[in-house]
């Protein structure tokens, strides 16, 4: 095998297959039809809400906690650049275009493509197994010498054997499953409890989280771990080489037995 | 995934049934959408800025909001709550009008209501204020991000649309600021929904200019946009394409979403 077996790494968010009849000429795929079209579908309305996300903060760059927070309150903290507004005290005396009429739409937009494109990913996961098998930590994977191990070799960026390219090692999986199960609900939570209407329906999806201002902070932080998550994701992929881990048909011509 | 899936198809397998099933199934899909369609125009679920490439995202919004959020009440606070001093946004500068209505106390401002009502009337602050008031403790939220609480004090809006009887094939409100070129409307869900006030006071005294004063219409389960300022008319209809550019709004007509509930 080449670089493509290099692992500590992620080819996608989303999980491996593993080759069971490989012969010289098969073609086979690390993952699932359905595993990289929610990938990709969720990669594209990811940078799309990053942007449109981006874009609606800087019309109010400070950030609060508890219920209400403007231009009188104190705030929490504040991010130091101009606004899109000129009323709020940036210090700055440029004012960036509005763009909150679009940033919302595409906001949204891709926040429904998203939810739903996670939905489907969630039912096929479920039907297929797919979380049991690729993503929950195996049994060995969790004793604190295996662990120990799986960090230790991370941190050193040591090749892994062959059979392990073909699945996620433990940090794999316990970063993949925080991402699905927690953070994609956590950001899809403090944004609905921003919604006034929705919030109107269920009330204490805002009121357990101690506010709206609270709310609009903590989906701050979320987006910035899935952010960061992102980083790390894409610099992963990277140094196991982009081409081998995304081309699309991985021949597996190699002797793999 | 016990199997890997295989990287491509083979044309062989492609057969006759595959192809019957793909598009039976697509056939029903469209069908589908075409009687989805049908029912959400219906039943109220599709926003007038549905077209255009933002539709999809606002259409599956709106109707959810529709069916999920048609009756509930936006949150209310407790006194301790309101927020001192409420925090007014920017207004442009007052027209030549405003000034000469403002010098007079606002005793000469003016609220018409018309269209699909059977007794199209004008009311003054005064007739107004003559109806029982009601007051809510609820958050202005801007779509920008900043927030505010405060007591609002007026008549709720489907006190007023009783008064004029309004036609049963109405669909929504249209209302007008003072200010040039600045409207909007909301579907009847919203419109007689309790919450939504003609409101002519704030925190215990009159309702200040910086805050749309003499009379805004408020309604919590919106952003802060469609809480339009210094309102002066208002228009009940069953179609919205007739009115500017026909999505609903100036916001709406500047790029904004014309549904603000989220």
């Amino acid at each position: 095998m080449s670089d493509s077996a290099y692992i500590p790494s992620a080819a996608s968010a989303l999980p491996a297959a593993v080759p069971t009849a490989v012969s010289n000429k098969t073609v086979t795929l690390r993952h699932s039809a359905l595993v990289r079209v929610t990938h990709w579908i969720t990669a594209l309305c990811f940078f799309a809400l990053l942007v449109s996300g981006a874009e609606i903060v800087i019309s109010h760059p400070r950030f609060y906690w508890g219920e209400v927070g403007n231009d009188l309150t104190p705030t929490l903290f504040k991010l130091h650049i101009p606004a899109s507004r000129k009323l709020v005290p940036t210090g700055y005396g440029y004012v960036w275009p509005d763009g909150n009429g679009w940033g919302r739409y595409l906001h949204f937009q891709a926040a429904w493509v998203v939810v739903l494109t996670g939905l489907l990913y969630l039912i096929f996961g479920w039907l297929t197994g797919h979380f049991r098998k690729s993503l929950l930590p195996r049994r060995a994977d969790l004793s604190w010498r295996a662990m120990s191990t799986a960090i230790v070799s991370h941190l050193r960026f040591e090749r892994p054997s062959e059979a392990e390219a073909w699945s996620y090692n433990l940090l794999q999986r316990l970063a993949y499953l925080f991402v699905v199960f927690v953070l994609f609900p956590l950001v899809i939570w403090t944004g609905l409890a921003m919604s006034p209407a929705f919030v109107s329906a269920f009330p204490s999806t805002v009121n357990v989280l101690g506010g709206q201002q609270s709310a609009r902070t903590l989906h701050f932080f979320v987006s910035l771990s899935l952010v960061l998550f992102l980083l790390v994701h894409v610099g992963m992929v990277w140094f196991a080489g982009f081409r081998s881990r995304m081309r699309r048909p991985r021949r597996n011509n190699t002797s793999r037995r | 995934m016990s199997e890997p899936s295989s990287g491509k198809v083979s044309p062989s397998k492609l057969s006759r049934r595959k192809l019957i099933t793909t598009g039976l199934t697509a056939a029903a899909g469209v069908a589908g959408l075409g009687v989805a369609a049908r029912l959400a125009q219906k039943y109220g679920l599709v926003p007038p800025d549905h077209g255009g490439i933002w539709g999809l995202g606002e259409t599956l919004t709106y109707a959810s909001q529709r069916l999920l959020t048609r009756h509930s009440l936006a949150r209310e606070f407790s006194r301790s709550q309101i927020s001192k001093p409420p925090f007014a946004n920017e207004i442009e500068p007052p027209t030549d009008e405003f000034k000469r209505l403002q010098a007079g106390r606002f005793a000469d401002w003016r609220l018409s209501v018309n269209g699909m009502v059977a007794r199209p009337a004008t009311f003054s602050i005064d007739q107004l204020k003559s109806y029982p008031s009601h007051t809510q403790i609820t958050m202005l939220q801007c779509e920008e991000g900043w927030s505010y609480i405060a007591e609002w004090i007026g008549v709720p809006l489907s006190q007023i649309l009783q008064t004029v009887e309004v036609l049963p094939q109405a669909r929504y409100v249209v209302y007008f600021s003072i200010e040039p070129d600045t409207w909007e409307s909301i579907d009847m869900a919203d419109a007689l929904h309790p919450q939504t006030f003609l409101t002519y006071g704030m925190n215990g005294g009159e309702l200040p200019v910086g805050h749309g004063g003499p009379l805004r219409l408020r309604l919590p389960r919106q952003v802060g946009y469609k809480n339009v300022k210094f309102i002066t008319h208002l228009t009940v209809t069953d179609n919205l394409k007739t009115f500017g550019k026909g999505v609903g709004g100036a916001n709406a007509e500047g790029g904004y979403a014309w549904y603000a509930g989220i």
